[in-house]
């Protein structure tokens, strides 16, 4: 038999512990030390998300925001002064393999687990003058990095991730369908 | 008798969590440290002239550190970045001039739903632009 005395002490520890554990829970946030810190791979990844183009500032931010709309961007945000145009776009998160994992569960259980429902897609486009001719804007160049996130909620609209896009095919891609769009609007099609 | 003690217990630990807390919208004009000390580590001086330039260099520093740039505004000089790492860092950068011979740049964080500010952080990233300005930043007072 448990001693009823001692038994109730360890149920007010317990409470204590859990009640102060809720207190300092809400402090425990602290930012990582590595967050504002460069890394190895910041100049990989610059170098994955720059490209030079043997054009102007203005002509590069017109076709980069023509781009973005051909891929179903919104534009959020510009500001040509800086060569900054910001877009975002919502789209469908499901994935095959994610599906069949959660009807697996739900054949097994009888219950049906959150899955990747809805992802929130960002795009950040910067260009930066390298060379600038006052006449002739083909003897220019000029630089753009563009940068990626998303945001991905599930079933029951949680965020399930939040990170930034590093995957090399995506940026070629992006970069493939930017020169197309200069070489379309030089010719003005 | 027992069950007194402990509904006692319970209701004090509720009291004190309770009492702990102000009205939520306390957060609105909160701050931990003082104004002069959130300046102070919050904000460098650079010996350059070209705003425009700097905000070029912030959002290049910005881009190399892992954010996207949220907005930009060159009038105002101020820049807004937000990094995604399984974390929300948001950042917002403005630069306006001291003198005629120097720059301000301040700089303020927030990580998730909480202000940062500790200096270690901002240090990181003065010492990140500075190498990208190839200039030293300058303690202000």
């Amino acid at each position: 038999m448990v001693n009823p005395v001692k038994n109730n002490t360890f149920f007010r520890v317990f409470i204590g512990v859990g009640v102060f554990w809720l207190l300092f829970a809400g402090c425990a946030q602290t930012i990582p030390e590595q967050a504002l810190q460069l890394s190895k791979e910041s100049l990989e990844h610059r170098q994955l998300q720059t490209r030079r183009f043997h054009t102007d500032e203005k002509t590069l931010l017109s076709a980069s925001a023509s781009v973005l709309q051909d891929l179903g961007f919104n534009i959020n945000e510009s500001e040509t002064e800086l060569g900054v145009i910001v877009g975002s776009k919502q789209r469908d998160a499901t994935s095959p393999s994610q599906v069949v994992g959660a009807v697996v569960v739900v054949l097994l259980t009888g219950v049906m687990p959150p899955i990747d429902k809805e992802q929130l897609i960002r795009a950040s486009l910067v260009t930066r003058p390298i060379h600038i001719h006052e006449t002739d804007p083909s003897k220019c160049r000029t630089a753009v990095r563009i940068t990626f996130q998303r945001i991905v909620s599930n079933s029951q609209g949680q965020i399930t991730r939040r990170e930034g896009i590093c995957e090399a095919k995506i940026y070629q891609a992006f970069f493939d369908k930017l020169a197309q769009s200069l070489f379309l609007e030089a010719h003005e099609i | 008798m027992k069950r007194k003690q402990l509904f006692t217990t319970a209701l004090l630990f509720a009291l004190i969590f309770l009492g702990s807390c102000a009205p939520s919208y306390h957060q609105i004009l909160a701050t931990k440290e003082s104004q002069v000390k959130l300046r102070a580590i919050q904000t460098r001086a650079f010996d350059a002239t070209d705003k425009d330039k700097m905000l070029r260099t912030v959002i290049a520093t910005l881009q190399d550190l892992g954010f996207i740039v949220d907005k930009a505004d060159h009038v105002l000089g101020a820049v807004s970045g937000t990094k995604l790492n399984q974390y929300t860092l948001r950042m917002t950068v403005s630069v306006r001039p001291r003198g005629d011979t120097q720059l301000l740049v301040r700089a303020n964080a927030q990580y998730n739903i909480t202000a940062v500010e500790n200096p270690e952080p901002y240090q990181q990233f003065f010492d990140a632009l500075s190498k990208a300005v190839f200039l030293s930043a300058h303690p202000v007072d």
